[in-house]
């Protein structure tokens, strides 16, 4: 069936079976492979995006369920070529070794902010209960995330 | 991982949904948040050739105080009960619990209705509504009726919902200034509970446990315990009788029993028991 949604504020459609979940529509039908795959399974948080300004892990939306839904991917984030702040306090703290996390890491704690903008370590780390970073960087991450938090409230 | 093909409709409104469902019978499974039937599509532990997706029927997002009652839409998400001020006000135990289901993800999507349809013994929240003695409101094509939450689960993922009903509210009592509290044991963030208790205080007390048995459960012997005076110690000791946990990866049998009576003893401590 056709689906109709905004991504990183574009009107896209394309055809999905009902079965085609999100992530895999906004790989392979619209080439936005910033959003990584990982556990398949709704735990890693390697696949997490913003349906409609909240995050979500889309390996566990169907495309149809996003139907004139406003999504933000990785590749919205940056507006002008100037990073997001989020993705600078990453690049600053060294929030990622090999990367496959960050994405997600990214959208959960954008999303984390806008509803608890001046966190504490540990809502940080409660935050990010639903992504896990198999290198284990959690440190860097946390100390990025707080960073962030600290400029917006500057 | 890819779920087996089905048909897909969006549910314009509850009529709409229960004629789907009257239509398709046990072939059809109701979609709201998708983080519990999803999962099980994908691993082919369900199969539902049709899916009616009420995830649209924001009018059954809501959050009201009515009285002695609190009265939640199925369909309001654990994201907007964790972030209640009505219920952090009127009803904290569910506000509580909602925010330990999962992740922050996980909330955004999944919705009290759906935990509750979904019947699982290891969920959080069908164990806090037992505690408090809730119902479920559910529209069927014969009109809407009214079910005990301790009525509601009949089995392991198994309801009193017929296959052409659906939860459309459930209805709590409201604790203003009631003693709630609750314990989750489990190994790895974001993880189910191996054992929880879920317990509130309000003139009486409830205790529901997680994953004692194919049901949630509600801890008749400890609250009969409480009633006839006993201290949290003595009345946690009878956390386990009646139960039929299972053994698992996690936990053995004497182990989730033990699990029971150690965390309704801190629950119960809690309330000052």
């Amino acid at each position: 069936m056709q689906v109709k949604m905004t991504v990183n504020g574009q009107d896209v459609s394309g055809e999905a079976e009902p079965r085609t979940l999100l992530v895999y529509f906004i790989r392979e039908q619209l080439g936005l492979t910033g959003t990584n795959v990982g556990c398949d399974t709704s735990s890693c948080g390697a696949c997490t995006v913003h349906l409609d300004g909240q995050s979500v892990k889309s390996c566990t939306v169907l495309a149809v369920q996003a139907e004139g839904c406003q999504i933000t991917t990785i590749e919205g984030m940056a507006q002008g070529g100037e990073m997001h702040p989020m993705q600078r306090a990453f690049h600053e703290n060294h929030g990622l070794q090999c990367g496959y996390c960050t994405p997600g890491m990214v959208m959960a704690a954008t999303s984390l902010l806008e509803e608890n903008p001046n966190p504490t370590e540990e809502e940080v780390r409660l935050g990010l209960e639903g992504n896990l970073c198999r290198c284990t960087g959690y440190h860097n991450i946390v100390k990025s995330v707080l960073a962030a938090a600290e400029g917006a409230s500057e | 991982m890819i779920p087996v093909a089905f048909e897909y409709v969006r549910a314009e409104s509850v009529d709409h949904a229960l004629e789907q469902l009257s239509e398709h019978g046990d072939e059809a499974k109701l979609l709201a948040g998708g983080h519990s039937l999803l999962p099980m599509m994908k691993l082919r532990l369900a199969v539902p050739s049709v899916l009616v997706d009420v995830g649209r029927l924001n009018d059954l997002s809501y959050i009201r105080h009515e009285g002695d009652t609190v009265k939640i839409g199925a369909l309001t998400t654990h994201h907007l009960v964790e972030t209640s001020e009505l219920l952090a006000e009127y009803c904290p135990l569910i506000k509580g619990v909602a925010a330990e289901v999962g992740d922050p993800q996980v909330r955004h999507r999944g919705t009290l209705g759906g935990t509750l349809a979904h019947a699982d013994p290891a969920s959080d929240l069908p164990a806090a509504v037992l505690a408090l003695g809730g119902t479920m409101v559910v529209a069927g094509p014969k009109g809407r009726r009214r079910i005990a939450a301790t009525d509601f689960f009949t089995g392991y993922y198994e309801s009193a919902l017929a296959p052409d009903e659906m939860i459309v509210e459930i209805e709590l009592p409201a604790t203003p200034g009631g003693k709630w509290s609750f314990k989750k044991f489990n190994r790895r963030a974001q993880d189910w509970a191996i054992v929880a208790v879920a317990a509130v205080h309000n003139g009486t007390t409830g205790v529901g446990l997680v994953n004692m048995g194919a049901t949630p459960l509600r801890a008749t012997a400890v609250e009969e315990a409480i009633a006839a005076g006993a201290n949290a110690k003595d009345a946690a000791a009878q956390a386990a009788q009646g139960t039929s946990p299972t053994e698992d990866l996690n936990a053995t049998v004497e182990y989730r029993a033990h699990l029971a009576r150690v965390l309704t003893e801190r629950a119960l401590t809690d309330l000052q028991i």
